[in-house]
């Protein structure tokens, strides 16, 4: 089952038909519902001429992330997204921002001009065309089977069994980084008398 | 649900976020680029995870542990472009050179 290509008899014509069927699903709509904003907030993310509004789209985008996993069943996994991505890492994006007087306003020039911009966007779509088709390829139209939400219990109790190693080791590097940014970022008092 | 469906939408984040990378000046915006291409990836752990049907959830334990790895490589990226900020006045990517040829 875990490796199940099962491909489709038919090839291209049972294409339109899936696509119908496709459509008659609910869950299929809810995901396009999230999927479309998710995707315009990740486009707005990287074009977006003002940078708190790029930073703002950023949360629209990382909210259809959420919602996704929740309909996938992985409520623990969303919701850390939520509290992680949007509760705190957003905040020291804004932070970021103001504390290095980044230009506000549509004038201000974030992006790079189209001699790099043309390039980047091809390389882009060429990446997404060569992943997207090998997905395609390798997986057609295999169904997710009917799945039951998994509980925080279940995930809690994995996470301090089989990989409660690897979870210390993160504490460990949380905890490095925390102290690194610090050591980074205070001003020493010797720099305040050479100024 | 197909696993395609979920698959592409990871694809079209990622490759978003790798335009980001490369075309954005501020450093602010290279990091918040890179986050997306993060988010992409812990789309696919979580959609292979529930196909597969894992009793182990590897991928949802990953997911949250890459959660982690963010929020880290932002606080210590943030402080890194502080002080480049506070060294050179400027956030701006391009113009740290300064160890051009």
């Amino acid at each position: 089952m875990a490796c199940d290509r099962s491909p489709t008899p038919g090839g291209g014509e049972l294409m339109t038909v899936d696509l119908s069927s496709w459509f008659s699903e609910v869950a299929n709509w809810v995901f396009l519902i999230i999927a479309i904003p998710t995707v315009f907030g990740a486009f707005k993310t990287v074009t977006s001429q003002n940078i708190v509004r790029s930073v703002l789209y950023l949360v629209v985008s990382l909210a259809g992330v959420a919602a996704l996993f929740i309909t996938l069943g992985a409520e623990f996994v969303g919701w850390t997204v939520v509290l992680v991505y949007i509760g705190a890492v957003i905040i020291l994006f804004l932070i970021g921002i103001m504390i290095t007087r980044a230009p506000l306003g549509t004038k201000a020039d974030l992006s790079h001009g189209s001699n790099v911009k043309v390039p980047a966007a091809l390389l882009s779509v060429v990446l997404a065309g060569i992943i997207g088709w090998s997905m395609v390829d390798a997986f057609e139209n295999t169904m997710i089977e009917p799945f039951d939400p998994t509980s925080t219990s279940d995930l809690a109790d994995i996470m301090f069994t089989r990989f409660v190693i690897p979870f210390e080791v993160l504490s460990i590097l949380l905890l490095a980084a925390l102290i690194g940014a610090i050591a980074l970022a205070r001003r020493d008092e010797e720099d305040e008398v050479n100024r | 649900m197909t696993v395609v469906q979920f698959t592409l939408l990871a694809t079209v984040l990622f490759s978003l976020g790798l335009y980001g990378v490369l075309t954005r000046k501020n450093a602010v915006l290279v990091l918040a680029s890179v986050e997306l291409m993060l988010a992409a990836v812990n789309v696919n752990l979580v959609v292979f995870d529930v196909y597969l049907q894992d009793a182990l959830h590897a991928g949802q334990i990953f997911s949250l542990f890459i959660i982690a790895i963010a929020a880290a490589e932002v606080g210590v990226g943030i402080a890194i472009v502080l002080l480049i900020y506070r060294n050179r006045q400027s956030a701006d990517v391009d113009q740290l050179r300064s160890m051009r040829g």
